[in-house]
């Protein structure tokens, strides 16, 4: 028998031709050359000098034209306490936020002294070296007892703290719920968050819960995602830029029943609403909660901590000043009601009030030059009132323009019924 | 070659250059000598660009030694695994949990840290937390008190003795004229001022809190910095974060260094620009961003962008380094791009008058284009300032973010920064201001080449009053700390995250009011107690 020998065995005439066109084919793509699938037509050398001769930039800022609004600042002299010079004209001062009359307060001013002779004025680094002084200590564990929380911190600027503090906590990937009428401060904190931003309509519960309502149907497709993503609300105890209060009860309900942290911000709340002036959750009975503003800037001058406690001190120990402010904030309230052409919008006890236009005249800017007309009639008859300002192109949610008008408990009631009457006047003379 | 001292760099230090220590004297193409034929393109690049410096430029960032970036890693992983062995223990309770935990009612809440996050807080971070956050409570001159602090459970919480630690040299405090202090010219007209204007101002500057002080202190502010105008806000890091965004928009492009402050970051994220990173310092990397960005435009569509903005720092606080600033404004010029500057920490303590790194240079301030700096550091007060010209500012004035919605600037801070400034340029009367800047440069000098013959890696430009001095090692970021403050020195040490993991380091920051027994005392401590675990360069002298 032949033993067949496999070794040898011819494959057949297909298989070697099959591989002999592949082997020629693999050479000639080996060899042939490689392009890419966006031909980028590689430029010369001169060609590139051309292009970097010819590009020409815009310029770095455009013009301002030079009757612009806010170009031209008004100009205090002298302290802008109750009696204010404003460009030259002593007036009442209705525009500076100076609720409870403290910038004028010896006790506050001496304390800021003392502090200034032990320290000197600047710290001179940041909260991590050597820029924590004791005044600083003392001021956080003031401020934790007076608001009843566990503990605080404090920064060196106001608008750093919330646009700090908010993407400290909300990170890419969270989600916050926040009002549309939230101030800039706290828009620059969340876009520097990068969480998904939902608006809700200005202090409309309802549409807060459809909000919410369509989160958790998001979260139960996808369970597991849901568990790490952090869920914020963000709103204002008293907003600025409309005078009125967030509905802090019917918040914490859905705090619970959707598991949201609340984010309250009360710059115009601390020390106005509130018996004991601790804000808007005193106001309603409620219980109450590592930025880079924080780390990475010089804290705050000691004098200024200095005066902050002494602030609190008199807070503490005279709480009917908040009633008094109250009580002014409601007769003013009731005064500027019926001027025909403005209508005032804000709550009757917020010490922060605005004037807007009943009417528009159909631009803003035509808007701010009439408002602007009714200021100027004001403070030549020696009440200072100014406009409210905001950067028209950067707002999510511009406000209309008005005029802000701030009740202080210096303010007598002569005075809030001049200011009232000349409104009236002002209004009348101007807008009819 | 024969009359020229130069400095034998080791092949180790390709990556950077140095110049002569003998000045230019014209003849740039006479300078250096380096072993390593590679560098040669490098040096073409100097001797071209010779005639832009008119002064020495002496840099260097010795490179890590082997050994010490692995034992540096074997450091890191030890702790790594600890912490995992105290996390496990934690988890099944053999271990107390110090962490912040939930309220009952909100235990069900999605967490606010996850887990993986705070492991390098909780098991690294926390070990050593006592070098960071030191109280003190006196003015933060030269020398300072502290309030002693314990803690019985390893750093989570702290007790205050009520002891005070009293007169330890301050070496990490932003002090370089040695303007805080609490008596004298300044603070006396801080005093005069805070009784007749208050604390606050409780107003922004486009509604009722521009004061007649502010003006006082921009017009001064221009006229020595050499600018047309100038702005000034409450808070340095905001005068960046709220700046930039107002200067350049989407369809811009920044260019930004690689170590660049976190205000400058933030802002350059909020501005929507797109941003492009160069190597620290390192030209050959910025003009090949420019060329790149102008020929080829904007990624996808093509269009070109709308204007280019370059964000460099004058001294950077983390090296001690300072900007190549004559030939970032050579190239800014070449491809009509715009420069930001930020003289935080340069201003007052760089120049033979203290006006900043553009005088250091001998360069004209209208080549930059917006100069930025703060009044932390060498003017004893807070707040930043910007200047150039005077369509900028008054663009700033209207569209600046801080301008509309931020409080003004606190009266006794401003007449603070005017005092000093007017010390400073010797408008007070007196030559203080001259003598503490060049105190400061001097003291700059002799502390920099003390702690070299001693043999510590120093980071740095040789002129910049920051002085890094390496240290690498986790555990010694801890004890160097403490060894320092038992013996009544104050010093700052950094780590990760604010510096590369494996280049921990100590910064000592120089200051006119310390004066040379301090600064002795300062190198025999360094010298006796810590030389054996800091000393790492094998770099020799050759003169």
């Amino acid at each position: 028998k032949r033993v067949r020998d496999t070794r040898t065995k011819l494959a057949p005439a297909y298989h070697l031709i099959l591989e002999g066109i592949l082997i020629l084919w693999i050479i000639r793509l080996l060899f042939s050359k490689t392009y890419k699938l966006q031909e980028r037509s590689d430029l010369t050398l001169k060609e590139k000098e051309e292009l970097i001769e010819e590009w020409q930039p815009e310029p770095l800022v455009p013009p301002v034209p030079k009757d612009h609004p806010a170009l031209n600042y008004n100009i205090v002299s002298g302290p802008p306490t109750h009696i204010i010079t404003v460009n030259g004209k002593e007036c009442i001062n209705f525009a500076s936020f100076n609720f409870l009359g403290l910038l004028n307060n010896e006790k506050v001013k001496s304390a800021a002294q003392a502090s200034l002779k032990k320290y000197g004025v600047g710290t001179c680094g940041p909260r991590g070296f050597y820029g924590t002084f004791d005044v600083h200590l003392e001021l956080e564990e003031r401020l934790a007892k007076f608001m009843r929380t566990e503990e605080a911190i404090i920064y060196s600027y106001g608008f750093a703290t919330i646009a700090s503090a908010i993407p400290a906590y909300s990170k890419r990937g969270d989600i916050v719920f926040v009002d549309e009428a939230a101030c800039f401060a706290i828009q620059k904190g969340l876009q520097a968050s990068r969480s998904n931003i939902k608006l809700f309509k200005h202090n409309d519960m309802a549409d807060l819960e459809r909000l919410l309502k369509e989160q958790e149907t998001e979260d139960q497709k996808n369970p597991r995602k849901a568990r790490v993503t952090r869920r914020f609300i963000v709103v204002e105890g008293l907003y600025m830029n409309t005078g009125d209060i967030c509905p802090l009860p019917e918040l914490i309900k859905l705090k619970y029943k959707y598991k949201v942290r609340i984010f309250l911000e009360e710059s115009l709340s601390f020390g106005v609403l509130g018996e004991h002036g601790r804000g808007i959750t005193e106001h309603f009975g409620i219980n109450r909660l590592s930025g880079q503003g924080y780390c990475f800037s010089a804290s705050l001058p000691p004098l200024l901590a200095a005066a902050a406690i002494e602030a609190l001190n008199i807070m503490e120990d005279s709480p009917d000043i908040f009633q008094t402010l109250r009580a002014k904030c409601e007769r003013i309230h009731k005064a500027l009601q019926g001027i025909s052409g403005l209508k005032v919008v804000g709550e009757s006890f917020s010490p922060a009030l605005h004037l807007q236009l009943e009417e528009s005249c159909g631009s803003r800017e035509n808007d701010v030059k009439l408002l602007k007309r009714v200021v100027d009639y004001c403070m030549n008859s020696g009440i200072a009132l100014t406009q409210a300002r905001y950067l028209e192109k950067e707002e999510k949610c511009l406000p209309p323009p008005s005029i802000r008008v701030v009740i202080t408990v210096e303010q007598t009631e002569q005075e809030l019924d001049k200011a009232a009457s000349l409104l009236k006047e002002a209004a009348q003379s101007v807008l009819n | 070659m024969t009359d020229l001292k130069y400095r034998l760099a080791p092949a180790s230090e390709m990556s950077r250059y140095c110049f002569p220590n003998n000045a230019v004297s014209g003849d740039a193409s006479r300078c250096v000598c380096l072993i390593d034929s590679s560098t040669v393109e490098e040096i073409n690049h100097i001797v071209h660009n010779g005639g832009l410096y008119k002064r020495p430029f002496n840099e260097a960032f010795e490179e890590t030694p082997m050994l010490v970036a692995v034992l540096t890693y074997v450091g890191y992983g030890v702790l790594t695994l600890f912490g995992y062995l105290r996390d496990f223990m934690r988890q099944w309770k053999i271990e107390k949990c110090q962490n912040a935990t939930e309220r009952e009612e909100q235990k069900d809440f999605v967490p606010l840290y996850q887990d993986f996050e705070n492991f390098y807080n909780r098991n690294l971070y926390m070990r050593i937390r006592d070098s960071w956050n030191r109280p003190i409570c006196s003015v933060p001159g030269a020398k300072v008190d502290m309030m002693e602090r314990v803690s019985h459970d390893y750093n989570w919480t702290f007790t205050y003795t009520g002891r005070v630690i009293k007169d330890i040299i301050n070496m990490g405090s932003y002090n370089y004229l040695g303007f805080a202090q609490k008596t004298g010219a300044c603070q006396e007209a801080a005093a005069k001022v805070l009784s007749q204007y208050g604390a606050g101002v409780c107003s922004t500057r486009q509604e009722m809190g521009n004061l007649d002080k502010h003006e006082e202190l921009e017009k001064l502010v221009a006229r020595f910095l050499g600018v047309e105008s100038a702005m000034a806000y409450g808070m340095g890091f905001a005068t960046n974060s709220m700046n930039i965004p107002a200067l350049v928009g989407k369809g811009c492009l920044i260019l930004s260094d690689e170590l660049n402050h976190a205000s400058l970051v933030l802002g350059a994220r909020l501005s929507g620009a797109t941003i492009r990173i160069f190597k620290h310092n390192n030209m050959q990397s910025l003009e090949k961003l420019l060329k790149d960005a102008i020929v080829h435009g904007q990624p996808r569509t093509r269009r070109p962008w709308k204007k280019i903005l370059i964000l460099v720092e004058g001294i950077y606080s983390m090296e001690g380094s300072i900007v190549r600033l004559p030939e970032v404004i050579a190239l800014k010029k070449k491809y009509k791009s715009y420069l930001y500057l930020d003289e935080a920490h340069s201003i007052g303590a760089l120049g033979p008058s203290g006006r900043g790194v553009v005088e250091y240079f001998g360069l004209n301030p209208e080549d930059v284009d917006v100069m930025m700096g703060t009044f932390t550091k060498s003017f004893g007060a807070a707040g930043g300032y910007i200047g150039g010209k005077k369509e900028l500012i008054d663009y700033l004035r209207t569209y600046s973010h801080s301008a509309a919605y931020a409080t003004s600037m606190s009266p006794p801070v401003v007449e603070q920064i005017i005092t000093s400034v007017k010390c400073i340029m010797g408008e007070d009367g007196t030559n203080i201001g001259r003598a503490r800047v060049q105190q400061l440069a001097e003291n700059t000098r002799y502390f920099r080449r003390r702690l070299k013959e001693m043999g510590f890696i120093i980071y740095g430009n040789e002129d910049s009053p920051v002085v890094p001095l390496m240290l690498y090692m986790p555990a010694k970021i801890g004890a160097f700390g403490r060894e320092m403050l038992k013996r009544n020195i104050g010093v700052v040490v950094v780590g990760f995250p604010a510096t590369p993991i494996i280049e921990s380091r100590a910064r000592f920051c120089l200051s006119a009011a310390h004066t040379k027994e301090m600064l002795d005392t300062g190198g025999s401590v360094l010298a006796t107690r810590t030389k054996q675990f800091c000393k790492y360069t094998w770099e020799q002298e050759e003169v």
